[in-house]
């Protein structure tokens, strides 16, 4: 117990002089915590808008405020015919053309309904598609308000539940938070024990009684702590600077990470029993770390995924524990709620350590 | 029989034959050198016996425990300082003391006794970090932190290699002392003029013990006669003594080249004259007494 403190003192006193780790551990997070999220934002605003309105009415006239007051569109051109808008679109001007017909308030005071027509451009998908979207809720809107709305029955309702306002920051949040203790237990544990590799530290440390065990141990602890630290800072600022405070329990997110670092340092601990220097460590967890993001629902959901993506992201620990994040944080569940996702990250630790245990037994 | 003993060992990497048959018996409390130029195996016979790596055959024994069986036991009761410096850079000189000495379960008070006079030499410094020290006092911080344990035997792996001259020969009186306190101790250098400060030395080559002797010993060996040879154009001087009929071999040995001659029919006048000959002048011929680095050349000359 008593050398294991004193491991332990040298790790926090090497990680401490060590003149660039503690700024990539603390200051790089909190950047990009404060990033991300802003820039990460799948809201679609300034969509180039191209209207031609061969009405000339007053409906018509409303028509387009209400859609330019809704604060995603801006209107490039008011054009005279469709294929003035489509050179529009073509010179990359706009994204989405209106078409409001001849007789459009006529119609739909006679009849009480018209056709409207929707071109967008599906070059850039999201925006296309938002785009519409958006068009077509503002114009059931539209029929709302001029008492049109029941031409079908029941019309639609949308209610966006645990984040009413789709405040994509809310949901990127928690997600990032997950990425940072990624880094922190994969990547820097990974660097930290091949630099003394690198070093010949480790020669001395074999030479010596010191069960491999323990210096393992001393190694994971500080990047244990450390995690929990940045979880801190995390929460702290998803508070302060983005109002967000989870509806569940901070109990439930601490044990989680608890478990989900322990995992990420084996990973850490496994890569690093494969390389002999950092640049090996830091390819190899890079190329997991990448792969292990992008396909765990922080960016892109899951359920957009081809079949073959989606099974292959069952595999990914990164997935589970952001999708906890986002349930605890938004929807408040229970650890009772997440029985599951608890065994399948415990799962996920063993394996890792496992892997790293095994790496370490061969070297030897 | 406690020491070191070594019986046939051989080790390979891939393609290369790092040790080859090796075999070696070092008594208790006796300084012995390792001598040989970089790549001849010093530091993987060096890892087999600190139980760093395992020998693909043979077997080892250190203080009379088995190097593959008992490393467990071995490991608390030997000392290495492995020819890189590996300290903790971050950590101040006490601060790797102290840890090393927890390490090994024990305290530095305990065996103050044993390193204080290297400890007192860099002991101004002691807030200073490891790698801000100079390539001596690593050396000697680095020999305090393999002795902290009172270890049996220490290996020592190249300590010297890198180091000035002055402190390389307090160096060496450091080892004298500790071998006084009975410590089995196995060094191993590039430097031929190290080789005298050891009871017994071990010349190797290419993963070979080639001889295996007191420096004295080693040198009086050396049957054949040997002379040193200066002119006034030394680079192709080399070649044309090696062209020369009564020569057996001829090294380049700092300010003069040693010539060994092939027997001693051939002698100083022949020579001279033949070199006249080749239209060298201020030409200066000695007979001199053999180094191990002479022995060393000529046993090369045999592989």
């Amino acid at each position: 117990m008593k050398t294991l403190r004193f491991l332990l003192e040298k790790e926090f006193k090497q990680i401490k002089r060590d003149r660039f780790l503690p700024k990539i551990i603390f200051i790089v997070p909190i950047l990009q915590l404060l990033i991300l999220p802003f820039a990460a934002n799948f809201e679609m605003k300034n969509i180039n808008l191209s209207i031609i309105d061969n009405d000339h009415s007053v409906y018509s006239q409303r028509l387009v405020n209400k859609i330019l007051s809704s604060g995603y569109f801006k209107l490039t051109d008011v054009s005279s015919g469709y294929d003035e808008s489509l050179t529009s679109i073509e010179s990359n001007e706009s994204d989405i053309i209106v078409e409001i017909p001849n007789g459009f308030e006529k119609e739909l005071g006679r009849e009480g309904k018209t056709e409207l027509f929707i071109a967008a451009n599906a070059i850039n998908g999201t925006k296309g598609g938002l785009g519409s979207s958006y068009l077509g809720n503002i114009i059931q809107h539209f029929n709302n308000e001029m008492g049109y709305g029941h031409s079908w029955p029941g019309g639609i309702t949308l209610r966006h539940l645990f984040n009413p306002h789709l405040n994509y920051k809310n949901y990127m949040v928690p997600g990032i938070m997950v990425f940072l203790l990624t880094l922190i237990g994969g990547f820097i544990s990974a660097l930290n024990i091949v630099s003394e590799k690198e070093k010949g530290t480790i020669e001395q440390i074999n030479v010596s009684p010191l069960p491999k065990s323990l210096f393992l141990l001393s190694k994971l602890i500080p990047f244990w702590i450390i995690g929990f630290i940045l979880l801190t800072i995390g929460a702290t600022i998803a508070w302060l600077i983005y109002g967000l405070v989870p509806v569940g329990s901070f109990g439930t997110i601490y044990l989680f990470a608890a478990i989900y670092l322990i995992a990420f340092t084996g990973f850490g601990l496994a890569i690093s029993s494969i390389s002999s220097n950092q640049q090996q460590a830091m390819f190899t967890a890079f190329f997991f770390i990448i792969i292990f993001a992008l396909m765990s629902g922080l960016f892109t959901p899951i359920n957009s995924m081809p079949e073959w993506a989606q099974k292959i992201t069952l595999f990914n620990p990164i997935r589970y524990f952001i999708e906890v994040m986002r349930m605890v944080y938004l929807k408040g569940s229970q650890l009772s709620d997440l029985k599951e996702y608890f065994f399948i990250v415990c799962l996920f630790a063993l394996f890792f350590n496992v892997l790293a245990i095994l790496g370490y037994r061969k070297n030897h | 029989m406690l020491g070191v003993q070594i019986a046939h060992i051989t080790k390979t990497y891939r393609d290369i034959q790092a040790l080859h048959d090796v075999s070696l018996s070092i008594g208790e409390g006796e300084l012995f050198g390792l001598i040989g130029p970089d790549g001849a195996g010093k530091t993987t016979l060096f890892r087999i016996l600190t139980t760093l790596i395992l020998p693909d055959g043979g077997s080892a024994s250190v203080c009379g425990l088995d190097v593959v069986k008992d490393w467990k036991e071995i490991r608390k009761r030997v000392g290495y300082m492995p020819g890189r410096f590996s300290l903790y850079q971050y950590l101040s000189v006490e601060e790797n003391l102290t840890f090393f000495a927890t390490v090994f379960h024990t305290t530095v008070k305990e065996n103050y006794d044993l390193i204080r006079d290297i400890y007192v030499q860099i002991e101004t410094f002691k807030k200073r970090r490891a790698g801000k020290l100079s390539g001596g006092m690593k050396q000697k911080l680095a020999l305090c932190c393999a002795l902290i344990h009172r270890p049996d035997v220490l290996f020592l792996d190249e300590p010297t290699t890198g180091v000035d001259p002055v402190s390389r020969v307090e160096f060496w009186n450091i080892l004298d002392r500790l071998k006084k306190q009975g410590i089995t101790i196995l060094v191993s250098t590039p430097y031929m003029d190290e080789a005298s400060r050891c009871d017994r030395i071990s010349l190797m080559r290419s993963g070979k013990c080639l001889s295996i002797d007191t420096p004295d010993n080693i040198r009086k060996s050396f049957k054949k006669p040997l002379l040193a040879v200066q002119a006034d154009n030394m680079y192709t001087l080399l070649r044309d003594v090696r062209k020369w009929t009564g020569t057996y071999s001829c090294y380049a040995f700092g300010d003069s080249h040693h010539l060994t001659l092939k027997d001693d029919t051939s002698n100083t006048g022949m020579l001279k004259s033949y070199l006249e000959g080749k239209g060298y002048h201020k030409i200066l011929i000695k007979a001199i007494e053999p180094s191990v680095e002479d022995c060393f050349m000529e046993l090369g000359d045999n592989v």
